[in-house]
């Protein structure tokens, strides 16, 4: 017994060693710079404690208070909501849909049409928002050309606080849906074409094959699609970022929880409250996660 | 707290490199545009004083206010920069910019009294001075004098009452779709403006409180709103206006309370048709107020950083900027107003109608409140009024709530006011 014991014990200071090396690089770089946002966001550090550290107070939970009384971060909130519950499905449906149709046999050229629809993923975004912007253009934008041909008048996308979060949807659902689309196309190319067979022999027509064979098989990819869309969309920025020139305009139309934190890090430099911002949001993420989680395990039951 | 702050500026200090050797190049950072122009006036500096080199690094004006911070934590620092003078607050709270008043003393080229007093006052912050003022900014009205004379104003009115009129007028001769003003709403300037013009501190007791329920205040709030409430001026951002120019050509907006950057971009691009059309103007008064109204002084200072171990040279660099022939050229070649009065008698400057609009304004202006979270506060209040434009909310609570998140934002200097009070007599 004795023996057994002493060599799960070297066993175990062994199994430490090797961890070692990656446990140190997480806990350097990840567990001690959370933590030390953590202690941040419990002081009012700012623009004066920059230059004179004495000048950071202990404030307990008073940034938290006050972001729960601040409009602003409720207006970003709501932003962000919208974005990721009208922008997620959007993306996914969009990639699914692109996916079915490159995965159809009497496609040709899919490798191609792949490659176009990732394109968009790999394109730098700040070259992508200065082509919308173009297109969103109110007078001489390709978008309200073609809705003036079938009589709808001009739409002022960017600049009108309406429609600016929609208009950020749809560029956003643009740039990202090819990245799903290509986990759609290898989870659609798991599934063995000898079910859809049988269910064809059995007498089930493409709608009926979609929903019951496709859809229950596809459910893993699902899961992970659906929470990496919605954790990334969560996470909105560089798409507001650079359409409102970093504002979050018109009339904080486009202001993302993240861009919100953004501007007052870095623009009023309250840095106390940004962390604060960034524990709230890692809160609403992971609450979210859970729930889509518990959602999705409860529908494949 | 402490300790980890301690961290944080030790991590700083153990990024600091270059800048040690007094005998390198003297490093000036400057924006934008000025940035680019800049570099044509080296060439004569080093000319005058051999052995001395100047690197200009140019930085975007949209970078500029996160790159002096981050360089400030880093101590990246250049020993001269250009410094939008709202900003001069913030890095002289920082301890990063050098006083300058023995150097401007001793100085036989820069003249206190030769700068416009309104802008040189931004750069004095408990009398201390901080920056030298390079070029101006203001704004006054550019307005259609053909619009206004067809409906039976032939020149911009001098008061409130009068302005509103010729408004009015506008509008009716031009039908729908036509306003009076163009009043952007995401310009925090436009209401202030017409604050400073009413008169109002905006802030009270030394910058420890919001001064927005001030009688100042409140008429000109009232104004402002007044002229969406009513009509004649679109609730309009920037961004919603798809081409400024186009729009004032095709007589859209009559006039606009916009600043010198415009006064070449209106020469290229309205229409040759219209080149005899336009014209500027001071600030209209409040009722009872003698005119001009006063505007907003702005533009940019040259500060020398504290960190710099080339002060001297960064000071000739100062200097030489700030040489009425210097001015003068630099004029030439961006359109920047000079911010020394002598630089004025340049026959181009002061024969230009439309540019002695604003030598005249220049003479009444005011700096915003020298504290730190101004472009803070300056940010909220349109986030406030927004609602009384629309008629959603009254003015008196807006004013008291604005007065409410502005005492909340100097929370942090009252504090330190405070606490710099009872340090003192030790």
């Amino acid at each position: 017994m004795r023996g057994l014991s002493a060599w799960r014990a070297r066993e175990a200071k062994a199994g430490l060693l090797l961890v070692a090396p990656g446990l140190l690089l997480l806990v350097t770089f990840l567990a001690l710079p959370v933590l030390a946002s953590l202690v941040l966001s419990l002081t009012d550090f700012d623009l004066y404690a920059v230059g004179d550290p004495s000048a950071a107070r202990v404030v307990g939970l008073r940034n938290y208070a006050r972001l729960l009384h601040d409009p602003v971060f409720w207006k970003a909130l709501g932003n962000t909501f919208f974005f990721v519950l009208v922008g997620g499905p959007l993306t996914v449906s969009l990639s699914l849909g692109a996916a079915l149709l490159l995965n159809h046999k009497l496609v040709r050229f899919a490798g191609l049409f792949r490659t176009i629809y990732f394109a968009p993923v790999v394109t730098t975004l700040v070259a992508v928002a200065a082509v919308w912007k173009y297109l969103y253009h109110p007078r001489f934008g390709l978008l309200n050309a073609a809705l003036g041909l079938v009589g709808i008048p001009a739409i002022d996308w960017l600049g009108d606080p309406h429609w600016a979060m929609p208009a950020i949807v749809l560029m956003a659902a643009w740039k990202n849906f090819g990245a799903n689309m290509i986990i759609f196309v290898a989870g659609l190319k798991a599934i063995p074409e000898s079910l859809h067979e049988a269910a064809r022999i059995d007498g089930a027509g493409a709608i009926q094959r979609f929903r019951l064979i496709t859809v229950p098989l596809l459910a893993p990819t699902f899961l992970f699609v659906g929470l990496t869309t919605t954790i990334g969309y969560f996470q909105l920025f560089a798409e507001p970022y650079v359409m409102s020139g970093g504002d979050g305009g018109p009339m904080n139309a486009t202001l993302s929880v993240a861009l919100f934190m953004y501007k007052q890090g870095f623009r009023w430099w309250s840095i106390g409250s940004a962390a604060a911002i960034a524990f709230v949001l890692f809160a609403v993420i992971l609450g979210a996660t859970l729930l889509q989680r518990r959602l999705q395990k409860g529908s494949e039951a | 707290m402490r300790a980890l702050a301690a961290g944080l500026v030790l991590a700083a200090a153990t990024a600091c490199s270059g800048g040690a050797d007094r005998t390198g190049p003297v490093r000036l950072w400057a924006f934008g545009r000025e940035g680019e122009v800049v570099r044509e006036l080296v060439p004569e500096l080093e000319r005058r004083h051999p052995g001395l080199k100047v690197e200009v690094q140019q930085i975007p004006w949209t970078a500029a206010h996160e790159k002096l911070l981050t360089g400030f934590v880093g101590r990246e620092m250049p020993d001269v920069a250009q410094m939008g003078n709202t900003w001069i607050p913030e890095m002289a709270a920082l301890d990063a910019i050098e006083p300058l008043d023995a150097r401007v003393a001793a100085s036989d080229s820069v003249k206190a009294d030769d700068y416009y007093q309104g802008i040189w006052e931004t750069n004095v912050l408990d009398g201390v001075l901080y920056g030298v003022p390079w070029y101006v900014d203001t704004r006054l009205v550019f307005y259609r004098s053909d619009l206004l004379a067809a409906a039976g104003v032939p020149e911009l009115p001098k008061s409130w009452s009068g302005w509103r009129a010729a408004m009015e007028a506008v509008k009716r001769t031009g039908g729908s779709g036509h306003y009076g003003l163009l009043l952007p709403t995401n310009e925090w300037a436009q209401p202030v403006t017409l604050a400073v013009s009413a008169g109002a501190g905006l802030l009270s007791d030394g910058g420890r409180h919001g001064a927005f329920r001030a009688p100042e205040f409140r008429r000109a709030a009232e104004f402002f709103v007044g002229l969406y409430r009513d009509g004649l001026a679109p609730p309009l951002a920037n961004s919603q206006v798809a081409n400024l120019y186009q729009q004032m050509a095709a007589g859209e907006f009559a006039m606009y309370v916009t600043g010198p950057w415009n006064l070449g971009e209106f020469r290229r691009r309205l229409p040759a048709s219209l080149q005899g059309s336009w014209a500027t103007a001071p600030l209209p008064a409040p009722d009872g107020m003698p005119w001009p109204g006063v505007s907003l002084a702005g533009g940019s200072s040259l500060v020398v950083f504290r960190s710099s171990p080339r002060k001297e040279a960064a000071w000739k660099v100062v200097e030489f900027l700030s040489e009425p022939a210097t001015q003068k050229r630099f004029w030439a070649l961006c359109g920047d107003l000079p911010a020394r009065r002598s630089a004025w008698d340049e026959p181009a400057l002061a024969g230009d109608a439309r540019t002695a609009s604003f030598r005249l304004q220049l003479e009444h202006v005011r700096a915003t409140p020298k504290v730190p979270e101004w472009e803070q506060i300056a940010a909220k209040v349109w986030e406030r009024l927004e609602p009384v434009a629309r008629g959603a909310k009254g003015l008196d609570a807006t004013l008291a709530s604005l007065d409410a998140d502005v005492d909340a934002i100097l929370e942090k200097r009252r504090w330190l006011l405070d606490r710099k009070a009872a340090e003192a007599p030790k």
